[in-house]
């Protein structure tokens, strides 16, 4: 007994002190996920499409250039405070520190910009977070890439134009927002505010409490509303309980519009046939048709080593969403190698360099298996975004059907948003901007 | 639509969302009624009934045994939280099994998602979630089938739970316990049978809570979050009172969504999260002990 | 042995009243502060200093506040992060609108805030008890979390709804490391435990057992009940309000409602009990247990996982140390309700015969 507690002391003082001794020719990846909690089929998918395309990559190419990539998880529980307990834990992990890291939640991102610009470790924030960083010059360590939260919105209203019949026909149309009551739900009021002056239809704010199980007297309203539209902006409980009311209510499931944290099977699953027809954006597809995904399969799950206990999860839109997470750091690291060198473990810094200068296009997409998985994606100095496009699909009560090639975000739009909202940043900072 | 039949349709509308509150409302009653504890923990049993039974019903089992295994499962459950959690903190302030509920609400949830899952479930009970087809024609009112079916089966449980209390005879050794432990050890009660009874009795009653709340919204963790929603059903009911949970129900869900609808808009929207309790708040200042519940007496 | 008090006499009142009566404890205490200051910032590594003993100084004085309320007065409270957020967002503002006050004045400032909002929130104190307060506490919890999301103002009518703090500047100073934001914090947190130890053995403090006790023998001996129940909340919540603004300023680093979660409320109730009830060294070790409970689960899971080289899916990890979790904090309750504190008064009982038997 006194010598299995003296082991376990002796264990834990090690992973205490911050991992064991590292090979020179590793990549560390920091896994800070939540994997229990009212958002853990998200968490939990998105790690699983991680970890196992990190694990291909080791297995059918022995990691990038000979460069292996190791990880550590450790669970967040979608709490700020966690979430930076968790970084600062990792981010010295030998051999090179973490090489970036994903933090899974706007919140996180937030708390983490200042310590991973002094410490040197790049924010990536897919699809999520400050969606003004995407202003390179005034958050050099900061990549809310391929497409940020006002982007998809202006893509979102393209979309409904589309189906109006031409954006001149959106005068006089009204239009609903129903949103979780917090930072994520107020993000695209001001963007929507914008467009509905610019193309005169009318939008109304709709806030939902936290957690969203609860939307009576928000439909009630919507009813006395009666939009042509409406954007759903949920997360969790809150979007099968819309569809539901939707049900209720008798407004066609057609007309709702979510966005990519409403558009996934665990959003439309609880809500049974009330949810079919639903659309939701994404910037990520299901499926397993994919060269990607067939990979994992053949060099993962084939030897069991996959991360998914339940095996129908691997190709569904949070898991693909993690395969794409992890399929632009792997790219980062391998752009940085070109610079710093070939073979050797890249450190924050240079993937910074790495992921400022990834040009992913269509032939690039090809190679790695991924065409039609995820868009072309070219960032920069300036534009940390890269990407700005937006697939729709429609949930037909089994699956989610792609009903609409890549729309372009509306970048006239938002860029200036952008650069105002990062000045205004930079100035109470008091951030020179960098020159591009 | 007029004015007045959309005033009617909020109106109907919170009520029947507040006999929702009352179901998880009643789970509360019973125990704090017994024991004199305020088990925190029944939204996470809530929880783990649903799940249980969904789990269950996915893995092919036949609807009514999978109702009858669940049921019993949250029966051995109620038994043992009683046995191994509160029977050794018996003598302790009420803030102390206060937190050893809330100590269990972590395990139940930890538990519930470690055995099942934590996927969202789809619960299916058979009846459609759509509006009432000849109330939509004549009134132009929207109000939900699953609604009003949740109402029924919550006026049931009510019902069955009054008869059980008032006309058999472990329903008066419960009421007596409620009165006075010492006094019911006196004549004979047995007091760790009466508090498994009512624990296993709570059981029942997450299970059916969890099954209405389920077919609602879909089985998910958030499910857990009900528990907050009762509280201030029982503040305006009464910590003791089968009656005040239902009436406090009613006046919550009325009061709460009659002000989202009409004073929401004004304040920007989202009072919901607040609304109840301060209804409860303002209430709980003209009569500290709730509609029903039992005058606080201080003896010094 | 070692502790004997024998052959320290008292020969003054003052001496008779002091905090530290024992010499032994005064010696431990100004040890303990001493390598607090002087040798941890320059020994600690920096995750040390920035995720454990930082939020273990906050949270410390957060439990701090809730025991001067709940321990000591008896007012059982759940809104605790309420008071919290309105001290980080008040310092934020003044910090913002004022900043020629500095931030120590922001700080006090903004406490005081929270204890206005304390106070406005604590008189239905003087109508209703036990877990009814409790429940209208929780009122306070929720309204103040949606004033601060739904008015624009306090979050400078930001697009988005996380705004980061400004940096530390005192006199021209920056406290921008970690190592400086530790002492920061621990200044502060070990001047208001002095104040807080200090007040517990005044006439207030002797007022607010008594309310605990047994309020309407308080009130026949003539305790004001209004005005002591409501420097309760008052002190509570200015407490509350300084851990808030140094949660925002020194370890988050943003200024977002939902850090103030109710979860948070419940996780400072639980560093309350567990630390004990009415104690003041109970806020310390309450606080410590929380905090390291979590991370020590999950090293201790990394570390089965390496030295087994079984891994179960992560998932099964999580949900274990959630059950662990609530599991200890039964097991504690059932084992020495009487929390921490209690413990080591034990110890100190044990140490005055060690090493001999009797």
């Amino acid at each position: 007994m006194k010598r299995t507690t003296f082991a376990l002391t002796l264990a834990m003082a090690v992973g205490f002190a911050g991992g064991a001794l590292a090979q020179a020719k590793e990549q560390f990846v920091p896994a800070n996920f939540y994997w229990v909690g009212p958002f853990a089929p998200g968490g939990s998918g998105i790690a699983g499409g991680m970890i196992d395309y990190f694990k291909m990559v080791n297995a059918r190419d022995g990691g990038v250039n000979g460069v292996k990539f190791t990880w550590e998880k450790c669970e967040t529980e979608y709490n700020n405070a966690r979430g930076v307990e968790c970084y600062e834990r990792t981010k010295k992990h030998p051999p090179t520190g973490a090489t970036l890291i994903h933090p899974l939640s706007t919140g996180i991102t937030y708390s983490l910009i200042e310590k991973g610009t002094a410490d040197k470790i790049p924010i990536v924030s897919v699809g999520y977070g400050r969606t003004d960083a995407a202003d390179g010059r005034v958050f050099p360590y900061v990549f809310p890439m391929i497409t940020t939260y006002w982007s998809q919105n202006t893509a979102k209203i393209k979309f409904i134009g589309q189906k109006e019949g031409g954006m001149d026909k959106l005068k006089g149309k009204k239009l609903v927002n129903l949103y979780l009551d917090g930072a994520y739900g107020k993000e695209t009021i001001p963007v929507l505010d914008v467009q509905a002056k610019k193309y005169g239809f009318a939008v109304t704010h709709i806030a939902v409490t936290y957690p969203g199980n609860e939307q009576q007297s928000q439909w009630l309203q919507i009813r006395q509303i009666r939009p042509d539209w409406i954007i759903l902006r949920g997360w969790g409980v809150m979007n099968p309980t819309a569809l539901r009311m939707a049900q209720r209510s008798g407004f066609a499931r057609n007309k709702i519009i979510g966005v990519w944290w409403s558009g996934a099977e665990e959003d439309v699953v609880p809500a049974g046939d009330a949810a079919k027809g639903y659309i939701a954006a994404g910037f990520n597809v299901s499926g397993t048709n994919y060269p990607v995904v067939r990979d994992i399969q053949k060099h993962v799950y084939a030897k069991g080593e996959g991360e998914m206990d339940d095996k129908s999860r691997v190709g569904s839109i949070y898991y693909n969403r993690g395969v794409v997470f992890a399929l632009v750091t792997v790219e980062a690291v391998r752009k940085a190698q070109e610079r710093f060198g070939k073979g050797k473990s890249m450190t924050g810094e240079q993937v910074r360099w790495g992921l400022e200068n990834l040009d992913m296009n269509e032939a690039y997409l090809k190679k790695l298996g991924a065409t039609g998985f995820m868009q072309p994606i070219k960032l920069s100095c300036k534009d940390h975004e890269g990407g700005g496009q937006v697939k729709f699909q429609q949930w037909d009560g089994a699956k989610w059907v792609v009903i609409s090639d890549w729309i372009e975000s509306d970048q006239s739009i938002v860029r200036p948003m952008i650069e105002e909202s990062a000045a205004q940043y930079a100035k109470e900072k008091g951030i020179t901007p960098r020159d591009c | 639509m007029t004015n007045l039949s959309f005033f009617f349709e909020v109106l109907i509308g919170g009520l029947l969302a507040g006999v929702m509150y009352s179901l998880v409302a009643l789970g509360f009653v019973l125990i704090y009624k017994a024991s004199g504890v305020f088990n925190f923990a029944q939204g996470a049993m809530v929880f783990f009934a649903a799940l249980t039974f969904v789990s269950l019903v996915e893995r092919g089992v036949n609807f009514w045994i999978a109702l009858v295994i669940t049921l019993a499962v949250m029966v051995v459950l109620g038994i043992s939280i009683e046995k191994v959690v509160l029977r050794p903190l018996v003598n302790q302030p009420p803030i102390t099994l206060f937190m050893a509920t809330i100590g269990l609400t972590f395990v139940l949830e930890g538990l519930s998602q470690l055995i099942w899952g934590s996927q969202p479930h789809l619960l299916e009970l058979g009846i459609q979630d759509v509006p009432m087809e000849w109330l939509v024609q004549s009134t132009g009112m929207v109000i939900s089938q699953t609604d009003v079916f949740a109402a029924g089966i919550a006026g049931i449980l009510v019902a069955a739970l009054a008869l059980f209390f008032q006309y058999t005879r472990i329903g008066r050794a419960l009421r007596a316990v409620a009165d006075d432990h010492q006094a019911a050890l006196a004549v004979g009660i047995p007091l760790k049978h009466i508090w498994a009874i009512v624990w296993a009795v709570a059981g029942f009653v997450a299970l059916v809570a969890g099954l209405m709340w389920g077919a609602r919204n879909g089985v998910q963790f958030a499910l857990t979050f009900i528990a907050l929603k009762a509280l201030p059903v029982l503040i305006l009911g009464g910590f003791e009172s089968i009656p005040g949970a239902i009436v406090g129900g009613l006046i919550i869900g009325a009061s709460e969504k009659l002000a989202e609808v009409y004073i929401g808009p004004m304040v920007g929207g989202g009072i919901e999260s607040w609304f109840a309790y301060v209804i409860a708040l303002l209430f709980l200042l003209v009569r500290p002990q709730g509609l029903f519940g039992e005058k606080i007496i201080d003896r010094v | 042995m070692l502790y004997r008090e024998a052959g320290q006499f008292k020969s003054t009142y003052a001496e008779d009243q002091q905090i530290f009566p024992i010499r032994q404890d005064r010696i431990a205490v100004f040890l303990l502060l001493a390598v607090a200051f002087l040798v941890v910032p320059l020994t600690a590594n920096q995750y040390w200093m920035s995720a454990i003993l930082i939020p273990f100084l906050i949270f410390s004085l957060a439990a701090l506040g809730l025991n001067i309320l709940t321990g000591y007065a008896g007012q059982l409270s759940l809104g605790t992060a309420a008071f919290m957020a309105v001290g980080g967002f008040m310092t934020y503002n003044f910090v913002l609108r004022m900043p020629w006050l500095g931030i120590i004045p922001s700080f006090i400032l903004a406490g005081l805030c929270a204890a206005a909002v304390g106070i406005v929130f604590g008189l239905p104190s003087l109508r209703i008890k036990g877990f009814y307060l409790a429940v209208a506490t929780l009122a306070c919890q929720f309204f103040v979390l949606w004033a601060l999301q739904r008015i624009g103002w306090f979050m400078n009518y930001s697009p988005s709804g996380v705004i980061a703090a400004q940096t530390i500047e005192i006199l021209g100073y920056d406290f921008d490391t970690p190592a400086k934001k530790y002492l920061l914090t621990l200044a502060i947190v070990a001047l208001l435990a002095l104040l807080a130890k200090n007040l517990m053995r005044s006439e207030t403090g002797r007022a607010f057992m008594a309310v605990r006790d047994m309020d309407v023998a308080a009130s026949v001996i003539g305790i004001p009940m209004m005005k002591t129940k409501l420097l309760a909340f008052a002190i509570s919540s200015y407490y509350c309000g300084i851990a808030g603004a140094l949660y925002v300023f020194c370890y988050l680093g943003t200024v977002e409602p939902e850090a103030f979660t109710l979860d948070l409320s419940f996780r400072i109730l639980f560093m309350v009990i567990i630390g004990g009830v009415g104690s003041i060294l109970g806020s310390f070790l309450g606080a410590a247990f929380i905090i390291l409970l979590p991370i020590f689960l999950s090293v201790l899971t990394g570390a089965f996982t390496q030295a087994t080289g079984i891994e179960p899916s992560h998932a099964v990890l999580s949900n274990l140390e959630v059950i662990i979790f609530g599991g200890l904090i039964i097991f504690f309750l059932i084992v020495e309700p009487h929390g921490l504190a209690r413990l080591w008064q034990i110890a100190k009982e044990k140490l005055r015969l060690w090493p001999f038997p009797h």
